[in-house]
């Protein structure tokens, strides 16, 4: 009897890429030529494994950094994210792109971090409120194209900030669904909620990030 | 729909997850209410400019970290 492969990291079977979403740009994140590099890697090339990482590594720092809030939680996260990753390369079963896979593993490093620095105040089983408190309060125009109204710099910083502001249960669910590109499935798995305890989360991070980044769009406002 | 439907709705709008029917029924909301056409409309830019940002370069101090300790694995591995 044929043995089934192991998967790893443990957390559930990976499901197919995510269905085209039609309000975003497709991911530009995997290259054409990433399988031949996760090949190479892993028939031990390490020069292979180290252009993945070059790769990525803006990324995962920005994921682990998005996360955790925390410069030196987000570096540690990286670090063990790409470790482990490359101890685990032979468990992957690449049916998800590798940067997915890598994703998974960074989130979790990053959410292990964050659950041991605020035990208190990070928990994805506390049920949320009801929806009395969505309806947006502050509604104006951005006028055409807000975004360009900011230097590249300067949007980084709005973005950190407002993000920033997030309860950690909204932020993290938003960065892997929205940011990373996970699915819901995908994202529901990796932290271990169901799909519409993301779904709950993920329209409330939405709504309230519009709102804070109001104050920065509306047109004629000061920040 | 009402103001409340689309509201409870945007994500699953945005996403491209709703039924043809109630998707026909919260754009014909959005068609007369201009204060949820807005808040739609916004949500998704919102979620785009994020999903577009370029991340910022690593610091190079913590770069240089990974790739040592990416160094080391590689040669405990090889002996």
């Amino acid at each position: 009897m044929a043995t089934k492969a192991r998967q790893w990291p443990p957390i559930g079977p990976f499901l197919p890429l995510h269905a085209p979403n039609p309000h975003r740009l497709p991911s530009s994140v995997a290259r054409e030529d990433e399988h031949l590099l996760v090949a190479a890697a892993k028939r031990g090339d390490p020069a292979a494994f180290e252009e993945l990482v070059s790769r990525y590594e803006k990324k995962i720092f920005r994921l682990t950094m998005n996360i955790t809030r925390n410069r030196e939680d987000a570096e540690d996260a990286m670090q063990d994210a790409f470790l482990k990753s490359y101890a685990h390369l032979k468990d992957f079963q690449e049916d998800s792109r590798f940067y997915t896979w890598l994703v998974r593993i960074a989130a979790n490093e990053a959410l292990m971090r964050l659950r041991k620095r605020r035990p208190n105040q990070f928990s994805l089983d506390e049920p949320i409120e009801g929806d009395e408190e969505l309806m947006p309060r502050e509604i104006e125009d951005w006028g055409p194209s807000p975004e360009q109204r900011f230097a590249q710099t300067e949007m980084h910083e709005i973005l950190s900030e407002v993000i920033d502001q997030l309860a950690p249960d909204f932020r993290v669910v938003f960065v892997l669904r929205d940011v990373e590109e996970l699915s819901t499935e995908e994202t529901a798995k990796t932290l271990g909620i169901s799909i519409p305890a993301v779904k709950s989360r993920l329209l409330r991070a939405r709504l309230k990030l519009r709102q804070k980044l109001n104050r920065y769009f509306r047109q004629g406002g000061t920040n | 729909m009402n103001c409340d439907g689309v509201v409870r709705e945007l994500s699953n709008y945005l996403d491209g997850e709703l039924e043809l029917a109630v998707k026909q029924e919260l754009e014909q909301h959005l068609g007369h209410c201009g204060d949820c056409k807005m808040v739609v409309d916004q949500t998704r830019l919102t979620v785009s400019i994020f999903c577009d940002s370029e991340p910022v370069e690593i610091p190079v101090d913590i770069k240089s970290r990974l790739h040592e300790a990416l160094r080391r694995k590689f040669s405990e591995k090889g002996n």
